[in-house]
């Protein structure tokens, strides 16, 4: 419940973003992320919204795990089941 | 600090890893036990077969780090009698088939009470905007979902909208846990992501008071094989730090402006978590500026009116307490994967995908090695 899921931040209004998951486009709130969010930014979304802004520097890396643990995830995976509902929990 | 990015799944790295942690282990000269608090490390631990890599020696305990799990039965008979009196209850999905006391939330939706699930608290906004019905969310988690539930509040929610807060703090409970009578945990993992709100320096106070070590750890196999080791090795050294090893998520001071909404709008008071202990400062509740959106200053909420009908249930031969508290694990006890299953879940270990017992029961505890054990 509190793994949240990353995204790719592509438009930014007042207190909310529209993010990219994997294809996927979504409005996240920005009410309590810890740094200023950019198009072209990364963060990471729980419950619909973004509690941190993700360092450039580790954008692939998170990327990365969490496409494999999607890919290689069976119906009933326990935590690509938590990753997607953080997908749903968004607008 | 270990910086190193590691790779997902590597092999060799996890025999090396594994290897490292052994040796570690043997220099110890003893059974060791350290906890982590978090559903998300279990899954982990558990989908990959992390257990089989782990030397005997050193037992690594799923401590109260299911929200869920640890929401206590009163708890959720406040929100079963809200909802049988007819207000619109919204919660997330993992909360429906806890049992409270006589009956859990699934079983108030089945008698006509109106229970819907939500993903995300703007979500319960979006339906009392829709309504003119009483809209209550129930609202669990931890602090990493307390700031959300915060965000809303403070945003101007409609005037049909409360909160039945059952959010719960964890820095507090590792404090009850490490004092536990014949407490053998001898250091914590702390999960990332809640680490990401309160930064690493909320645990500095609990490692110079309890003298035990505390690493930040991530959610990937190898990230967790890395910290064990690091908390092993502070362990041997006898020098009890923090030590944060998911930089990429974690900072020292943590996520300020989420912090200061958090304290805005909740307080810590003690209460119970279910089956572990009073904690406390465990709980978050509504501080008295919000009491228009407390559900529990909102309605009369008439506990007792549900308890006096309760029967004994298999709930009393439950032990998700002591295995929430690191004393005992799923197979020790009679129900599991016989009366309990997750159809038909006796304790709320079984209910949530973070619950220690719904994790062993989907994965085992030991199975899916494709890593030999080196130890």
């Amino acid at each position: 419940m509190c793994l949240g899921v990353p995204g790719r931040v592509i438009e930014v209004r007042e207190f909310t973003a529209t993010v990219d998951f994997w294809g996927v486009r979504k409005e996240v709130r920005l009410d309590i992320v810890d740094e200023p969010v950019a198009p072209g930014d990364y963060i990471l979304n729980h419950v619909g919204f973004a509690i941190r802004r993700i360092p450039p520097e580790a954008v692939d890396e998170t990327m990365a795990l969490y496409e494999t643990l999607l890919a290689e995830a069976e119906d009933d995976d326990l935590m690509s089941a938590d990753v997607r509902g953080e997908i749903e929990g968004t607008a | 600090m270990n910086d190193t990015p590691l790779q997902f799944r590597d092999p060799a790295q996890a025999r090396e890893l594994a290897a490292t942690l052994a040796r570690l282990v043997a220099r110890l000269d003893r059974p060791a036990a350290v906890m982590h608090v978090c559903g998300s490390h279990e899954q982990a631990i558990a989908k990959f077969g992390l257990r089989s890599l782990f030397p005997k020696a050193l037992d690594v305990i799923m401590g109260p780090g299911c929200p869920v799990c640890v929401t206590d039965v009163p708890e959720i008979d406040e929100g079963v009698l809200l909802a049988q009196q007819g207000v619109r209850l919204v919660t997330y999905g993992d909360m429906l088939k806890v049992p409270g006391t006589v009956r859990s939330l699934a079983d108030a939706k089945a008698d006509g009470a109106t229970v819907d699930i939500i993903y995300s608290p703007r979500q319960a906004i979006e339906i009392a905007r829709s309504t003119t019905e009483e809209v209550v969310f129930f609202a669990s988690g931890f602090e990493t979902t307390a700031v959300a539930t915060a965000a809303v509040i403070l945003d101007n929610p409609p005037p049909n909208f409360s909160v039945l807060s059952a959010h719960k703090y964890i820095p507090p409970v590792m404090e009850i846990v490490a004092e536990m009578p014949g407490s053998r945990i001898e250091g914590f993992l702390a999960a990332g992501h809640a680490a990401s709100i309160t930064g690493s320096a909320v645990f500095e106070p609990f490692v110079e008071r309890h003298g035990v070590p505390v690493v930040i750890a991530g959610f990937e196999p190898m990230d967790i094989l890395a910290a064990l080791v690091e908390l092993v090795e502070l362990i041997l050294a006898g020098t009890p730090r923090v030590v944060n090893m998911f930089p990429r998520c974690v900072s020292y001071e943590g996520n300020v402006p989420a912090q200061e909404q958090l304290w805005r709008v909740f307080r810590p008071i003690g209460g119970r978590w279910r089956g572990i202990a009073h904690v406390p400062n465990g709980n978050l509740r509504l501080r008295d500026e919000f009491a228009h959106v407390d559900a529990r200053r909102r309605f009369t909420i008439d506990l007792p009116s549900l308890w006096d009908f309760a029967p004994p249930g298999l709930a009393r031969q439950c032990i998700c307490g002591d295995i929430m508290a690191g004393i005992r694990n799923p197979r020790d006890c009679r129900l599991f994967n016989r009366e309990c299953v997750p159809e038909n879940p006796i304790g709320a270990c079984m209910v949530s995908s973070e619950g220690t017992c719904k994790i062993w029961h989907l994965y085992g505890d030991l199975t899916g090695l494709d890593v030999e054990a080196t130890a």
